[in-house]
């Protein structure tokens, strides 16, 4: 059976989500190529371009664009900069980014709590990166995202799963697909995110800095679909100690 | 009196002689000076403690009390504290120039990536009513006057934005007289016709004119504090409004207030003790980080260069490798920061920085007045007005955008939506 990742209506086969922080036509190409990417985000601030070489150039055809918010400050901000993407001809999908703090660039829930009920109502399909908060998720699924997009760690930092038991609170307690976004540094921390139900998993920084592009871009191609494989397959017991009992402990129940 | 600072006075034989006995009265007497740190009519107060904080962090820093040990701990660490920032500007840290760049090319990575933005200065008027001894544009030095007219300016604009540019940085001389703030406003309006993002460098406004210049279409404000160190400010700017210390020092801030994005800020490297005035910018930006945590902050690192009528003066003792030293500690102490270097350095170095920390470079740049299309197109140059300094990287966009991309680097002309 063919396992399909559906998004917003929208069905995939790559759970590779390439993001936006570090563009260049040779990171595009590899994240198409090497990582199977069907989802490129693009910041439309980025686009907003006359550069001959424009981000939008990059993007080969067939490969679905997710517009990003990044640049909001607040809700408004962020619905002003969607239905931009949306008059440039990016689609219907748009990945809600709001930060009020340029050193960490961590997300404001509530801002983006906002936004997504707003761009909801518009007809977008909407996703929200977020700071994994169970009561923020709630709401979120409630405004009618498409997805939650929790961060791992601080954006670009490569530290790996740091929120990881609030991530699999979301994955445990929320109906849509979680999507792992920002943080994740290593193939193996994509791995583990995938093992854990994450749905997807965006990633950028990783790759963009790594020694050889197209080599990383396979590598989390790969970490991705092992992580999936081994969810579907539900993972074995891991045992304590020693090992299992033969015969039933409540054998003598009846 | 005031003997050190003796190489920026340059008499002009065009002056009056009661100007000329006013401008040696002002450069000798610091009796004739008004107090810095009085505000005039008109100029808003902030209440905010920044400007204490920053003096009394910069007057307790002991650049020399830093050892090896203080700089080696200070790389070895995740995280770079106040103190550790203190060790990379000293002394101490000079033999561990190769190390911080290390360093700071990594944080540059993992916040920029392999990007270097690209705009250009656009100098619309060189009035100006103060008397800052080492600046071509002072009162005192007798230039070509110009302020370009709407026209002109939107001619100008045209001319740059056929370049390929799509960033500018709109200037004038600081007199409210000749530039007032409605006709900033104006260029600014017409700028965004042809530019994507709009910055400008001009004399400190109070928080509702910044609010009207943002609406006209500008979103990022920078002001240099030239020194952080008030004794030497008192000695340099010796008339006008740039006078007032404090009124100055809260430009930024009232900037933000006014809705702006982003602000810039800088000492003027080779005024005064660099590692105390080097500490205290970074300091500044650090505490209003601190309070506006939403903001877009950068740094310029400009140091002295000649000017029209006073070839002489110079950086004194920041060289090319003091500079590094201090980018580096800035990329270090603030990662997410821009850093900007402008055409006063050389293109080695630029080519050099652009690798390492800086995250913005400009390039076609003329801080004259009404002389892009001369230099653009090689055509004779007509009623101009004279430049604020001398430049030493005269790269045209076209060259600097092949440079940077052979550098490694991916130019980028804008990353910015006006919101």
């Amino acid at each position: 059976m063919q396992d399909v990742f559906k998004l917003g209506g929208h069905e995939f086969h790559s759970r590779f989500i390439l993001g936006s922080g570090k563009y260049d036509l040779k990171l595009i190409k590899a994240a198409v190529e090497q990582g199977g990417a069907e989802i490129i985000t693009l910041a439309v601030r980025r686009a907003n371009t006359k550069q001959s070489e424009s981000v939008l150039d990059y993007i080969p055809k067939g490969v679905t664009l997710l517009p990003n918010t990044s640049g909001a400050r607040t809700a408004d901000e962020a619905a002003r900069i969607a239905r931009l993407a949306r008059a440039m001809g990016c689609g219907d999908f748009v990945k809600i980014e709001i930060m009020r703090d340029s050193k960490y660039l961590l997300p404001d829930n509530e801002e983006t709590i906002k936004a997504t009920e707003m761009l909801v109502k518009e007809g977008f399909i909407v996703l929200p990166y977020m700071y994994p908060d169970l009561y923020a998720a709630r709401r979120l699924q409630e405004a009618g995202a498409a997805a939650v997009m929790p961060l791992a760690a601080p954006i670009g930092s490569n530290r790996g799963l740091e929120t990881r038991a609030f991530i699999q609170i979301l994955i445990d307690e929320i109906d849509l697909p979680i999507i792992v976004d920002a943080g994740i540094g290593k193939p193996s921390q994509a791995c583990e995110a995938m093992e854990m139900g994450s749905a997807a998993i965006m990633a950028n920084t990783a790759i963009a800095t790594a020694g050889d592009v197209p080599a990383m871009a396979a590598a989390f191609k790969n970490a991705i679909e092992a992580g999936r494989t081994a969810y579907l397959a539900g993972l074995g017991r891991t045992l304590p100690r020693g090992a299992s009992a033969s015969d039933p402990l409540t054998g003598f129940l009846h | 009196m005031n003997e050190e600072n003796q190489i920026y006075f340059i008499d002009s034989d065009q002056l009056p002689p009661a100007a000329l006995e006013r401008k040696h009265r002002l450069e000798n007497d610091p009796s004739s000076r008004t107090d810095i740190m009085a505000y005039l009519p008109g100029q808003q107060v902030l209440e905010s403690d920044i400007k204490d904080r920053v003096i009394a962090a910069m007057d307790a820093y002991q650049p020399e009390a830093y050892t090896d040990a203080d700089v080696r701990r200070a790389l070895a660490s995740d995280r770079c504290t106040v103190t550790d920032f203190q060790a990379l500007l000293s002394p101490a840290a000079a033999p561990y120039l190769e190390k911080m760049a290390r360093r700071a090319e990594l944080e540059t990575q993992r916040h920029f990536g392999n990007t270097v933005y690209l705009f250009t200065p656009l100098y619309i008027a060189n009035y100006c009513q103060n008397y800052c001894v080492y600046c071509g544009f002072n009162c005192y030095n007798n230039i070509a006057r110009r302020k370009l007219n709407p026209a002109e300016i939107e001619h100008e604009m045209k001319v740059i934005a056929d370049s390929g540019m799509e960033e500018v940085l709109i200037l004038t001389g600081e007199s409210r007289l000749q530039s007032d703030v409605p006709y900033i406003g104006d260029a600014i309006k017409t700028a965004r016709k042809y530019f994507r993002n709009i910055g400008v460098e001009i004399y400190p406004l109070n928080v509702d004119e910044y609010k009207f210049l943002h609406e006209c279409g500008c979103d990022y404000v920078t002001v240099f504090q030239e020194t952080y160190d008030r004794v030497k400010y008192e000695q340099l700017h010796l008339l006008g409004h740039k006078r007032v210390w404090p009124y100055r020092f809260d430009a930024q801030e009232r900037a933000l207030m006014g809705g702006m994005r982003g602000a810039g800020f800088s000492a003027l490297l080779g005024l005064s003790d660099w590692h105390r005035d080097a500490f205290a910018s970074a300091y500044h930006v650090y505490l209003i980080n601190r309070k506006y945590p939403h903001a877009e902050l950068s740094l310029s690192c400009p140091r002295l260069r000649p000017i029209v009528n006073n070839g002489r003066i110079n950086p004194r003792d920041v060289g090319e490798r003091e500079l590094c030293q201090i980018l580096c500690a800035y990329r270090i102490f603030l990662p997410f920061v821009g850093i900007t270097v402008s055409s006063r350095e050389s293109a080695t170095f630029r080519n050099g920085i652009a690798k390492i920390c800086a995250t913005k470079i400009s390039a076609g740049v003329s801080t004259g007045i009404g002389d892009h299309e001369a230099k653009y197109t090689g055509t004779e140059e007509k009623d101009t007005g004279d430049e604020q300094f001398e430049i030493q990287d005269g790269r045209s966009i076209k060259t600097m955008y092949r440079d940077m991309q052979n550098g490694g680097l991916q130019p980028v002309l804008n990353d910015y939506l006006y919101l």
